[in-house]
């Protein structure tokens, strides 16, 4: 990454890199309009389509009733037709709510019409707990669409990450899901460069060489394992941090190597444990590096509870730096 | 006006939906077809009287009983009997079904199995052609089942209020499954589309002549800009639900009786010879050509090939 001259580099928030993709693709591609609500005039209330509604116009930043299976199969005609929607889902468990158009309408058109659909259509949502939002503001349902045929599914966890990855979307003549955590919009900064760049789907990135054990994140995870890595360097264990950035398609051969060279496995998602992401990055890994590995891999995810609204019943359904620091020193230990 | 020629086309086209889903029929009883069948028998007016009205680039969305709709719009027999009986020539190379035939080259964007589930996409698509200025009018045929899904007021909220230039054409053929529509509707249906602002009016849907007036009305609407229509055609289906179940038992046999002397088919031939547009011989000679193309679109299916092993992971992306 172009991060490591990074003296002349700015520093973008998470919200704004994002927006700056918004911006850049709009300009370059005029299908292109942002659909959802508060998303026009108001400039969305994570501002992530902010000054969208003043450069390009309400007939490109729309703002919609509270209606999201009407707005998002809107948008999903809309992209069989020729025009790539952005559909923002304000809080990630309103999806819920449009299940229908993306899993059996957007996702399935091309292969039900032998090929003669393209789905065009990018739908951001939110995850993440944090902010005692309660059991409907606060989950994190990445992987219901990880676990679809004909979606697509992107987490990023950095600036840098999140605007090359939308800008890879939007581009895309496929659905996809885009899942950013409402935590890092404006908390996490980073460097962006003002060049164009894209990141392709489905490439892992290793956010930190480490060699005694892996440890898989995604999205806030991946700032969460990094500081734990930090803090196990002083005591001398090296810990890789690898971000799969997309969920589908999954990098699983990044996985697999860096586990076959440390040996040691530690997966970190933020939604549900069961059946949940951390499921299928584990069963990546056993299936790719079984005979290197010393010790069972170590899940972290969150409970099989409802995201509690007590600040500190939420926290302890988050994986933190402690708990992922006792997850690596368990499977170090075997 | 339509011309005598238009209207001859008119009774072509009930006349092969007629005859394609005798066939299904045929085909679905015989064994010869996976899946389920949805016939459209008894509805053929609606979907006729509609797309009369519109071009080859309008787009229509359909629903689990598309048939009709595919045909009406210009969908070729041949390769939609290879796709209800599964073939790689079938128009979605068999990965589609009986549910969900589509040609995006003459504006067909999919009949579809879930109820209301192509509301929005037909919304969608009149968005898209306002938002290219495109010219081009979308409809959405759906039952008067859809029209108690939550997505059908959704979709005509902002349908109305961006003046989308798509029709809602719903075909309330009285029966959700098994269940009378009266039983499961509050007010009536036009009511609905009225308090939130679109055009709405019902017509008999067993008259192609009156579904396409009211068509026509709603289709110079939205190219005008003056946003969507809402129709109600009333109608009823000769068959169950799918073939195998006979439609018995949960209707009454007067009611079936009464909708069979309205049958559109009968109906619009004698309007088609009493008014001298067609003679009697000229009804023989489309009658034949039609059961000659439904032959040759059933030998055409059952002799196309199953898809090859290599097709299970093909389109699930564009590459």
């Amino acid at each position: 990454m172009p991060m490591n001259n990074s003296n002349e580099i700015r520093e973008l928030t998470f919200a704004k890199a994002l927006n700056e993709a918004l911006v850049e693709e709009m300009a370059r591609d005029e299908r292109i309009f942002v659909i959802g609500e508060d998303v026009g005039a108001w400039g969305g209330v994570f501002r992530v389509t902010e000054g969208l509604y003043d450069r390009f116009g309400s007939d490109r930043a729309i703002d919609t009733p509270i209606t999201e299976e009407g707005f998002t199969g809107l948008a999903v005609g809309a992209a069989m037709t020729g025009l790539h929607p952005v559909v923002e889902i304000m809080f990630g468990d309103f999806i819920t709510l449009a299940m229908d158009q993306i899993v059996n309408q957007a996702a399935k058109m091309r292969y039900m019409s032998g090929g003669q659909a393209e789905v065009s259509i990018t739908i951001r949502a939110t995850t993440g707990a944090g902010r005692s939002s309660g059991g409907q503001h606060s989950q994190s349902l990445h992987v219901l669409f990880a676990h679809m045929p004909g979606l697509k599914v992107v987490y990023p966890s950095t600036p840098y990450d999140a605007k090359g990855l939308l800008k890879t979307a939007l581009r895309e003549r496929n659905p996809v899901l885009f899942f950013e955590d409402k935590m890092m919009y404006a908390k996490i900064k980073g460097p962006v460069p003002e060049e164009e760049y894209t990141i392709p789907f489905g490439v892992a990135d290793i956010k930190r060489e480490g060699s005694d054990v892996t440890v898989v994140a995604t999205s806030r995870m991946v700032h969460t394992a990094l500081a734990a890595a930090e803090t196990l360097a002083k005591e001398g264990v090296d810990v890789e941090v690898v971000d799969p950035r997309t969920l589908q398609p999954l990098d699983r051969n990044t996985l697999i190597q860096s586990v076959i060279k440390t040996q040691h496995a530690v997966v970190v998602d933020q939604g549900y444990i069961d059946y949940g992401a951390t499921a299928e990055l584990a069963a990546t890994i056993y299936q790719g590096a079984f005979d290197y590995l010393e010790a069972p891999i170590e899940r972290l995810a969150a409970p099989e509870v409802p995201i509690p609204f007590s600040p500190p019943l939420e926290m302890a359904t988050i994986p933190d730096e402690q708990r992922i620091i006792a997850a690596i020193r368990k499977t170090l230990k075997g | 006006m339509l011309t005598h020629e238009q209207l001859i086309e008119m009774y072509r086209k009930m006349l092969t939906i007629r005859r394609f889903e005798e066939a299904v029929f045929n085909l679905y009883r015989g064994g010869k077809m996976p899946g389920l069948a949805h016939l459209y028998m008894g509805e053929e007016a609606v979907a006729v009287g509609v797309c009369t009205a519109l071009n080859v680039d309008d787009t229509i969305t359909s629903t689990h009983r598309g048939h009709g709709h595919i045909l009406a719009k210009g969908g070729k027999p041949r390769k939609m009997m290879a796709e209800v009986t599964g073939r790689v020539e079938g128009y979605c190379r068999g990965k589609g079904g009986e549910m969900h035939i589509a040609d995006f080259s003459i504006g067909i964007l999919g009949a579809n199995g879930i109820v209301g589930g192509s509301l929005g996409i037909a919304t969608g698509a009149a968005f898209s052609a306002k938002y290219r200025k495109s010219g081009q009018v979308s409809v959405a045929f759906f039952g008067e089942g859809g029209a108690n899904q939550g997505i059908f007021y959704e979709s005509l909220n902002m349908a109305v209020l961006w003046k989308l230039p798509v029709i809602y054409v719903c075909e309330n053929n009285q029966y959700g499954e098994y269940t009378p529509y009266m039983k499961v509707t509050a007010g009536n249906l036009i009511d609905r589309a009225k308090a939130m602002g679109a055009a709405a009016i019902r017509v008999d849907g067993n008259d192609p002549l009156a579904v396409f007036e009211a068509a026509e009305k709603a289709v110079a609407r939205a190219r005008k800009g003056e946003g969507p229509s809402f129709i109600e055609c009333l109608t009823y289906r000769y068959t169950g639900h799918h073939v195998g179940e006979p439609g018995k038992g949960y209707r009454p046999p007067e009611e079936i009786e009464e909708w069979h002397r309205r049958d559109p088919l009968t109906r619009f031939e004698k309007h088609l010879i009493e008014n001298g547009i067609a003679s009697g011989s000229d009804i023989e000679s489309v009658q034949d050509e039609v059961a000659q193309t439904i032959s040759d679109a059933v030998d055409f299916g059952l002799k196309a090939p199953y898809p090859d092993l290599s097709e299970l992971t093909m389109h699930v992306f564009v590459e």
